[in-house]
Parts: C-alpha cells; sequence; structure tokens
C-alpha cells in the first residue's frame, strides 16, 4: 500500500540534512554511472574491433610463401619458393576439414593510372581471385555480380570494381555494369560494384580495389602457375589451426621444406586472432565490471555508514517513537526505505546519465561515420543494474536498520 | 472502584558490573480513575517503577497486571502494542520530534495505530484545542514555549485513549507558575476519570495528588492517604 506518511517522513530525514545526503548520494550515482560507462565503453570496444573483422570469414587461414630457414633434401637454406596451382588441387583433394579454398593474386604496387575508361583514370590496386574467395573475405555488393566459377573457368576479362574506382571512373549515377575498362593495358567487362564493410584487409581497401578472375590474371601478368596468397575456409566444427598443419605439411611435402621450418610458410589464423580479441574483449569487460561494481560497492558502503550515523543521531528520537507505540519493525522499515530510497534516485539518476553519455558518444560516432559501433548498454544490462542498486540499496539498509530496531526506549530516553 | 493496576512481589535486578538490586518485591494496587504520585529520592528505584508500569522495561520476578492483563515477558511487537494502547506518557524533557509540528507530534501515537492522515491530523487539533494550542498546531517545537511543548506532549498522551498516564517529573523543566498551570491540566485530566500516575521529587507536586507512594531503596515505604491534600511543602509529617 502506498503510504503518503511514510514517503513524507522519508523525504523529510533525507532532506534535513541536505549536503551530507547529496554526497552520500554522488557516492552511489557515481559508482554506478562508472559501472554503467565502463560496461558499455567495454561493448562498445568489442563491437569496433569485431566491426574491422565483419567482412572475414573467422574460421578461415591466410598463408604465403617465404624464405626457407633450413637446407633440406639437398637444398640450400634460404631459398626462394612459391605456392602453384598444384598446392591449390592437392589440398582440395587431400585436406578434410576444408570447405572452399582460393588463390590470390594481387601485385604489390600498381602502377600510376593503371586504371583507364575514356578520358578518366585512376591508380588502383588489382587482385585475382576464385568465386569462392567472396565466401572468405566478403564483397559488400552495391551493383552486378560477384565473379562466378565459370567467369575463372572460362578466363573471362570481367572485374569487380570498387566504389572508389566507379567514382573515378563513371559519371555519377551511370550504370558501370557492361561498360569496359582498360587496367594495365587489357580491356574488362564491368560485372559488377562492391564495397568494404570493414577496415581489415589482406590485398588492400576493397573500395579501391577491381578484382578480375583468378585464371586470367595469371596469364596476363605473367605469374604461369605461381599463387601469391593460398586463403581456406575450414568447415564448420573444424578448428582452423588443424586445417592450416594439414595444409603446410602438404606444401611442405611438395616443395621439399623441411618438416621443422617454421619459417618458410607465414600465415595467419582468423579463428585464433578472433579468439584473442574475444579474450581481450571479455578481460576489458570483466575489469570494467570488477572497476565499476568496486566503486558502485565503495558508495554503497558510504550509504550505510551515514545510515549507521543518523541512527545514531537519531536515538533518541526513535526511542520517543518506540514508547508511543512504534514496533520494532515499523523503525526497521523506516530506515531500509530511507536507506533504499536515496541509493535509487542516485542509483537510477547515474543509469540514466551513464547512458545519456553513451548515447553521446553513440551519436558522435554515427556522425564521424568512423564505423558503426555500439557503445550504448543493452535494455537488459540496464534492468540488471536497477536490480543492482534495489538490492545493494537495501542491503546498505539492513546494518543500519538493525542497529536502529535494537534501540530501547529506556536507553534512548535517558539519553539526553 | 475497580483496580486498573496490580503489582505483586515485582523484583528487578540490574547487572551491569555489581548486580544491583533496584526493586526489592513492590506490591502495589491503583485503582482506576486514581490521582497518584511517586516519591522519592534518586536510586530509591522510582524511575525503574515507571518504567515498569509503562512497559518500557522487564521486571525479574513477581506479576504486574495492567487493565486486566498480565504484563510479562513480552514481545517488543507485543509490548508497543500495548504502550500505545493503554498508556499515555509525558516527559520531563517533553520529548517531541523536532522536525514535526504540534499537530503531527500529538497525531503521532495515532500514525502508530493506522490511523488514517485526515482523521488523525483532526482528532490531533481537537487535543490541541481543549489545552488552548489551537493557533499553535502549526508550529514546531522549537518555536514554543516549555509549558506549551509539555501541553503538546499531554496532548499526545491523551490522544490514543490510553488506560493510564504516566509522568515522569512533568513539571521539572518548567518554572513554579507554569508548572501550576501544567499541573493543573492534569489534574482536568485526571477529572474525565484519567487513572494519572506522576513521578515527582518535589513536595509541592505530590501534594495536589490524591495519594503519595514513597519509596525507599527499592521498596515502598508507605502509601498516605493525601485526599486532604494537607500535605506541607515542608514535609512535616515526617519529620514528627
Amino acid at each position: 500500500m502506498f503510504d503518503l506518511d511514510r514517503w513524507n517522513e522519508i523525504f523529510i530525514t533525507i532532506s534535513r540534512n541536505k549536503i551530507r545526503s547529496i554526497l552520500t548520494a554522488f557516492g552511489v550515482f557515481w559508482g554506478i554511472f562508472m559501472l554503467v560507462a565502463l560496461l558499455g565503453g567495454g561493448n562498445g570496444l568489442g563491437s569496433l574491433i569485431t566491426g574491422q573483422m565483419s567482412d572475414i570469414a573467422s574460421n578461415s587461414c591466410v598463408m604465403w610463401s617465404s624464405r626457407t630457414s633450413e637446407a633440406y633434401k639437398g637444398f640450400r637454406k634460404g631459398r626462394w619458393w612459391q605456392i602453384n596451382n598444384r598446392d591449390i588441387e592437392i589440398i582440395k583433394a587431400k585436406v578434410k576439414g576444408l570447405d572452399e579454398i582460393s588463390p590470390l593474386i594481387t601485385p604489390w604496387t600498381p602502377t600510376s593510372d593503371n586504371a583507364v575508361r575514356g578520358d578518366r583514370k585512376g591508380t588502383f590496386s588489382v587482385q585475382g581471385t576464385y568465386a569462392n574467395f567472396n565466401k572468405i573475405d566478403k564483397h559488400t555488393m552495391q551493383y552486378g555480380r560477384y565473379l562466378n566459377d565459370l567467369d575463372v573457368m572460362d578466363e573471362r576479362k570481367v572485374c569487380i570494381i570498387g566504389q572508389r574506382v566507379y567514382e573515378a571512373l563513371f559519371n555519377r549515377g551511370e550504370d558501370p555494369i557492361g561498360k569496359d575498362i582498360r587496367v594495365d593495358g587489357v580491356y574488362y567487362k564491368v560485372i559488377g560494384v562492391g564495397r568494404g564493410s570493414d577496415n581489415l584487409n589482406f590485398s588492400g581497401d576493397k573500395d579501391e580495389m577491381i578484382t578480375v578472375p583468378f585464371t586470367i590474371m595469371q596469364k596476363l601478368y605473367n605469374y604461369g602457375d605461381n599463387v601469391d596468397n593460398v586463403f581456406a575456409l575450414a568447415k564448420p566444427g573444424v578448428a582452423v589451426s588443424e586445417m592450416q598443419e594439414e595444409m603446410e605439411a602438404i606444401l611442405k611435402n611438395n616443395h621439399s621444406i623441411a618438416p621443422h621450418d617454421r619459417q618458410a610458410i607465414n600465415s595467419f589464423n582468423i579463428e585464433n586472432m578472433l579468439k584473442q580479441v574475444t579474450g581481450l574483449i571479455l578481460g576489458v569487460n570483466v575489469l570494467a565490471f570488477i572497476v565499476g561494481m568496486g566503486t558502485l560497492l565503495a558508495g554503497i558502503i558510504g550509504v550505510s555508514n551515514i545510515m549507521m550515523v543518523t541512527v545514531r543521531e537519531r536515538t533518541q528520537e526513535i526511542g520517543i517513537r518506540r514508547a508511543l507505540g512504534a514496533k520494532p519493525s515499523t523503525i526497521m522499515t523506516q530506515i531500509m526505505s530511507e536507506s533504499f530510497t536515496l541509493t535509487a534516485i542516485a542509483g537510477f539518476l547515474g543509469i540514466s546519465f551513464a547512458v545519456l553519455i553513451l548515447q553521446l558518444v553513440d551519436v558522435g560516432l554515427a556522425a564521424g561515420s568512423e564505423g558503426t559501433a555500439v557503445f550504448q548498454i543493452s535494455f537488459f544490462t540496464a534492468v540488471v543494474a536497477g536490480l543492482i542498486i534495489i538490492i545493494l540499496g537495501t542491503l546498505a539498509g539492513l546494518g543500519p536498520a538493525f542497529r536502529a530496531m535494537k534501540i530501547k526506549p529506556i536507553e534512548a530516553l535517558s539519553e539526553e | 472502584m475497580p483496580t486498573i493496576i496490580k503489582l505483586k512481589n515485582i523484583n528487578k535486578t540490574y547487572y551491569s558490573g555489581a548486580p544491583l538490586h533496584v526493586l526489592k518485591g513492590i506490591d502495589l494496587e491503583i485503582d482506576r480513575g486514581e490521582l497518584v504520585s511517586i516519591m522519592g529520592a534518586s536510586g530509591s528505584g522510582k524511575s525503574t517503577l515507571l518504567n515498569i508500569l509503562g512497559i518500557l522495561d522487564n521486571y525479574d520476578t513477581g506479576e504486574y497486571h495492567l487493565n486486566d492483563v498480565l504484563i510479562k515477558n513480552l514481545s517488543e511487537t507485543r509490548a508497543a502494542y500495548f504502550r500505545n494502547k493503554l498508556i499515555g506518557f509525558i516527559f520531563q524533557s517533553f520529548n517531541l520530534i523536532s522536525f514535526k509540528n504540534a499537530m503531527e507530534n500529538v497525531a503521532l501515537p495515532l500514525y502508530y495505530q493506522k490511523t488514517g492522515r485526515k482523521t488523525r491530523n483532526k482528532m490531533a487539533l481537537e487535543y490541541l484545542d481543549r489545552l488552548g494550542l489551537k493557533e499553535w498546531a502549526y508550529h514546531m517545537p522549537n518555536e514554543l514555549s516549555g509549558g506549551q511543548k509539555q501541553r503538546v506532549a499531554i496532548a499526545r498522551a491523551l490522544i490514543s485513549k490510553p488506560q493510564i498516564i504516566l509522568a515522569d517529573e512533568p513539571t521539572g523543566a518548567l518554572d513554579s507558575k507554569t508548572s501550576a498551570e501544567v499541573l493543573d491540566v492534569l489534574k482536568k485530566v485526571n477529572a474525565t476519570g484519567m487513572t494519572m500516575i506522576i513521578v515527582t521529587h518535589e513536595s509541592g507536586i505530590a501534594n495536589q495528588t490524591n495519594k503519595i507512594i514513597r519509596l525507599k531503596d527499592g521498596v515502598i515505604e508507605k502509601i498516605e492517604d493525601n485526599s486532604e491534600h494537607s500535605f506541607s511543602h515542608f514535609d512535616i509529617q515526617n519529620i514528627k
């Protein structure tokens, strides 16, 4: 039942010592603010990092060749070698956990103004891949389509251009599909425009990239049957590191590299990296929780402490009330409600303030188009924070309330 | 007149440090509507007796019947209930709650009876009016004189329509003129049939009561009938 008198009384006692109440409440306010803000910050940091990697399949890896570091089978150490088409076929046939495999060719630096259309031109990277490369490092298509297997098999001179390539070579609003562009002296038909949605790339920024079928590129750029990188996607449930080991064994066997040569093959395991990142995010969140909870607890202890002092100060008043017929439980609820009210008001203000700040960060980020990280806490987190406040506020009042309950009217009345 | 307070061989010992036997077998009966004073030197046990009568303290052995209810080993909650229902307290230092105005102070016992706000404030105003304090109803205790404060306290003691009023040195903090006024009020209240027990060490106050209980070293020395109010300020009877 809503008891106006009780609330009136709570309000009076809280406002009787305004500065003290405000300072005490500030402890709780700051505590919950820190907790929520830090959790939101951890959230945001996490989504910022994972947002950077949203295009890349999490269960994938990439390999490229490097100089050998051990002499083996009559070869001296420090030898250069290259991954080739045969390796790709053998890996595809032998590695069971492998889902998709795609070679990649990407010449290191493009020549100046290598892409031309009419009187428009620009300098852009070129890469050659299989159609399934899109499953590993995804293009977000804006017009047209991505490469398909026939493009690769038939060595078609077609290309996907990045958004900035489109802007450089086409008029605004012009339909690029089916138009020809000249790249490094060869004409390709544009079949699609795509862009990347993150900043982590193996082969460069997709926005400034021209993607062509692997087969035609290998020929036109005089690669022989060499390959720059191999991208592999593991089947669901298969550990990438296992698949990677098998692939490396095959490569070493094919190219007479010592089995324990650690430097001959460079590789990058996205799964492991993601694990580290998730571990990092978890660590940040745990830290945020510990620091936030610590601050909050300090605030709550402050409330409990002040309530103790209040009870001491009010011993006589409580004694009078008891003599006039207040039950111990009435006194107890009174003290607990005071502690609860003080904590709840401060706590909910703190949560609201933290949410406001996080929202400002979100809005600021969106305006700066620095990605779409979400710093805001979820509604669920807010509810939990509210529950924590309610529980802690009640607990804070428990000690003082018990002390108040133990006050005997005679002792209180004789204390003058 | 039926008996309202019946004490049978009440003993009370305090055990803080050396055991102190404060009340050594008190037997006492007080009838409904009596105006009684309890006198005694400090240390005679009169405060302890008052605390036991007011259910503010427990006794060790014996029996205390208040309004035919045995008051013994009550839980705090039960004791609070009886205090609220049966007893009105008046203290030497008034014991008003400083941050509540006169009306709210008077209404407080009704709050603990869960009486609605409007009803209890209306009743509080009525009682304040009876004690001539209507204009002061919305004043805080620190804006009232000593006599006014004590009258507010009397109104507070009366509002729950108790069976007995216990007054502990009700005029102890007042000058002689206001003392007389307050005592007048108490006597008027008694005249309406309210049992009243006043603890005092002033003979002048005791002389206005109809029965004087003298306490000495934890026993009742004597109970004097004082219906003639012949008791001298100078305690002549005792000197003889």
